[in-house]
């Protein structure tokens, strides 16, 4: 319905008038292939079959925001296996904004990468980042950091963007309210939530080839959660994202709404789960139901020199390693561990950025081997003995499982040894 | 110490100076060699500045001798001794020659740390002061293929007193002879080589005094210090360089220390250098710049007579080919000062750029990327801008001394010298219009 609208706008040309008619039956550029489902929880494996790539979910989205990986070359995040990665509507709207990205041919003409890109909708930075903000049907009003000129983002504005920016999935600018607030503020941002996504979808103007997500909003209230999954899965979209949470709130509530979220949206649309990124969150997460996440976690703590292992993370900084002449994880393959030491590396953050970048490369590899381990467990069917042993290897014992993680995953019959 | 495997072998020596060849014998097996002119991959504790073995590798011909300089090491001393299998193994470096320097090229160091039996570092953590016994249980943990002895190289200002100057040349060859003493003694070290160190400032009696008392002793090769960029101007540095030359046997290499301009290296080539730090290229991808002078002399018809279009911006046509002076107002003091060899990225006029850095280069950030990107990257603090930086300034600089190679090689020195600094002297023309 939307992509009528939009496509009807602009059919000046034949070509237009084509993806205008497949517009009209699929409005949307991607294709969801469930290749698997596990038995117990409600953990999938899937092919997203997206305009650059194929992307095999459950997957982890390392974060890109300025339209580079944190001194990673593009080369380097292929050779990783990266398939798909973000970028930030809100900086790079900002810088360089959107005109000289569109005139690079779209943030993957600017920053080289030939896989997919997902963009955000610049509302949660503008939301967190900018103390001036505003927040009217309108959309969001904040005073620009760079030049203190008052600007309006709007759910056209927001789109229009991001159509400039041309990543495959872009998201609905959303009313987002903190996931520790209560009280009517968060009704009130649900319902907004879901007009703005009308107009988002109306004003997509690329529907064949950039697909616009539906973000669920409704706090930490089952009822509104609801509401608002009720009303935005009768929109033709091509995939949700759960909004609203990983923010603060107790993550007994967020895994109910989670679960609470995954058991109302369609079988055969992406669920993507917004700002999760720790090892633990994912593994109970993909057995809630979800298939895409993105953290930027990961690739922060690496500049601060903790690397992530399956035993949790290792302070590499911490003077207990600048002895220790093995690798981080020895059976890690990234390029770091197959040729640094901890010593090493302990030594070179005193002397060079790229102690950083070493371990940047490192937390990327191990968030897409998880994610890789993950999927090959759940298509051989033993995902609920892949968490038993995860969870085994990643705390001391059993009585330091968080009790969440417990619960969210007795809820999906796996019962932690 | 056992015979000196290092061997220079020259092809050609032009105008009685400039020496072309190849250093022999290098390694512990003695199976690498480095072409000479030639420069020495600059590092930080074995890593190119910003680069993984990842991104450096995509950088073909790259030198076959990485420097480390103690400056870095010496507060991982105990690490290393307990590590006990050397440097190159510790820092992941397979396959390279290991040289250690005393100081790191790119910082200049404080003054007035050094006593009699002292020497002083800079490391992360502060100021370590090295005897001879410090240091060459450091050389013992390091095991390099070849280091720098320890020298006394404090008389790069200008204010140096003779007497400090003739007091920096006794320690240094005090100090060569306390690390020889030591060196010969250490079954770790056989086979690793020495360079001693020529010092003198700028008083042309004590450079030679301190080349002829150094060549009498059983070293490998020479580093001429206390002759950086800062110091003193090139034709003095000439001068010096040439004098000592004189007094140094033809058939070991001398490795200039802290001088990386091109157009100083041209005139110190000419002057009989045959080594050089390559710690150019990283000031310049600090300040945010990019290498874009051209080195390219090919005889190609079409571009003959004409500027090559490795740089697209390089306006008008005017020919000041031999003229150097516009260098002259360049403040050489300041190391960290722009030079017109160097585009400035964070300039807004590359904001909408989409051409690479240098037309035609062929390293991995001119392969990828656009200037507008590398501008977006530096006006956003980016890390990838360091990173992409140094892929090109390091092949930039690494290409123009295989041009330099190639030229003397053909007999086209002066060609290639018009042409560096030509292009070197168009940019401060273009600067100072913009200005």
């Amino acid at each position: 319905m939307a992509a009528t609208i939009e496509c009807g706008a602009d059919t000046n040309t034949s070509e237009n008038n084509m993806s205008f008619k497949k517009a009209l039956s699929v409005a949307s550029s991607l294709t969801l292939q469930i290749v698997a489902e596990c038995p117990v929880t409600k953990a999938r494996v899937c092919d997203l079959i997206l305009p650059h790539c194929a992307v095999n979910t459950p997957v982890f989205m390392p974060v890109g925001t300025q339209g580079t990986l944190k001194g990673i070359t593009v080369d380097q995040l292929e050779a990783l296996g990266c398939q798909i990665c973000l970028g930030n509507t809100y900086h790079l709207g900002m810088r360089p904004g959107p005109d000289l990205i569109e005139k690079a041919s779209g943030l993957h003409g600017f920053m080289n990468w030939k896989r997919n890109l997902l963009t955000d909708s610049g509302g949660f930075q503008m939301v967190s980042l900018v103390e001036l903000s505003e927040v009217t049907e309108e959309g969001v009003k904040f005073k620009s950091p760079y030049d203190g000129k008052e600007i309006l983002l709007s759910p056209e504005k927001s789109i229009s963007i991001q159509n400039s920016l041309g990543s495959d999935i872009m998201m609905q600018l959303d009313d987002v309210v903190s996931s520790t607030v209560t009280g009517p503020r968060v009704e009130e941002a649900m319902h907004r939530s879901i007009r703005w996504l009308d107009r988002c979808i109306a004003a997509n103007k690329n529907p064949h080839k950039q697909n616009l997500f539906a973000i669920i909003q409704g706090g930490l209230n089952s009822e509104l959660r609801k509401a608002c999954l009720a009303e935005m899965t009768k929109r033709e979209v091509p995939g949700f994202a759960i909004g609203g949470l990983s923010g603060g709130e107790e993550k007994d509530d967020f895994w109910r709404m989670v679960t609470l979220s995954t058991d109302h949206l369609p079988r055969e649309k992406p669920r993507y789960l917004m700002g999760v990124g720790y090892a633990v969150d994912l593994v109970v997460c993909v057995a809630l139901g979800c298939d895409m996440f993105d953290c930027v976690f990961p690739t922060r703590t690496a500049r601060f020199g903790s690397a992530l292992v399956p035993w949790g993370s290792l302070q590499v900084k911490q003077k207990q390693y600048a002895k220790d002449f093995q690798p981080i994880d020895p059976d890690c393959q990234c390029p770091t561990c197959k040729r640094h030491s901890r010593a090493y590396l302990h030594a070179l953050f005193k002397s060079d950025t790229a102690a950083m970048h070493h371990i940047t490369i490192h937390n990327i590899a191990y968030q897409l081997n998880l994610m890789r381990s993950v999927r090959q467990s759940i298509v051989e069917g033993r995902f609920p003995e892949f968490i038993q042993t995860f969870m085994k290897r990643m705390f001391p014992s059993r009585d330091q499982y968080p009790s969440w993680a417990v619960d969210a995953l007795a809820s999906v019959n796996v019962t932690l040894e | 110490m056992a015979g000196s495997r290092m061997q220079l072998e020259l092809s050609r020596v032009v105008q009685c100076t400039s020496r072309l060849g190849v250093l022999k014998g290098l390694g512990r097996t003695g199976q690498r060699s480095l072409e000479v002119p030639g420069c020495l991959l600059y590092t930080h504790f074995g890593t190119v500045p910003h680069l993984t073995q990842d991104t450096l590798h995509t950088m073909s011909n790259l030198p076959s001798v990485t420097q480390v300089t103690l400056s870095n090491i010496a507060e991982h001393q105990e690490v290393l001794e307990e590590f006990k299998d050397g440097f190159r193994k510790f820092a992941g470096l397979h396959d390279t020659v290991l040289y250690c320097s005393l100081h790191d090229p790119a910082m200049l160091c404080p003054t007035g740390y050094t006593t009699n039996k002292t020497v002083s570092v800079w490391g992360s953590g502060g100021r370590m002061e090295l005897t001879v016994a410090k240091f060459m249980a450091l050389q013992k943990s390091v095991q390099p293929d070849w280091y720098q002895s320890m020298a006394d190289g404090e008389t790069w200002q200008n204010s140096t007193s003779r007497k400090r100057v003739r007091k920096s040349v006794d320690r240094t060859l005090a100090h060569l002879d306390e690390c020889l003493l030591v060196h010969q003694k250490s079954q770790e070290l056989d086979g690793v080589e020495v360079f001693g160190v020529v010092e003198g400032g700028d008083i042309l009696e004590e450079r030679v005094r301190s080349a002829r008392e150094t060549a009498k002793r059983p070293v490998a090769g020479f580093c001429l210090d206390g002759l950086q960029t800062g110091s003193m101007d090139q034709s003095l540095r000439t001068q010096l360089i040439a004098a000592v030359n004189k007094e140094l046997p033809e058939d070991k290499p001398r490795l200039l220390q802290g001088v990386g301009r091109p157009d100083e290296v041209l005139a110190c080539i000419e002057a009989g250098v045959d080594l050089f730090e390559s710690f150019f290229p990283f000031q310049v991808t600090e300040r945010g710049c990019a290498l874009c002078f051209s080195f390219d002399i090919s005889p190609d018809p079409e571009r003959a007579g004409r500027a090559p279009p490795a740089v697209l911006e390089l306006g008008e046509e005017k020919d000041t080919a031999g003229d150097t002076k516009q260098n002259g107002d360049l403040n050489h003091d300041d190391q960290t000062q722009m030079t017109s060899f160097e585009i400035n990225l964070k300039d807004r006029r590359y904001q909408d750029d989409f051409r690479p850095l240098v037309e035609g280069c062929g390293c991995y950030c001119c392969q990828n990327h656009q200037r507008a990107y590398l501008h977006h990257l530096l006006v956003t603090n980016e890390l990838l801008a360091g990173v992409l930086l140094m892929i090109h300034n390091t092949s930039h600089y690494h290409g123009f001394f295989a041009a330099l190679r190639e030229a003397l090689a053909e007999d086209k020195l002066d060609l290639l010298k018009r042409r560096v600094l030509r292009d070197g002297a168009r940019q401060t023309e273009r600067k100072e219009q913009d200005g």
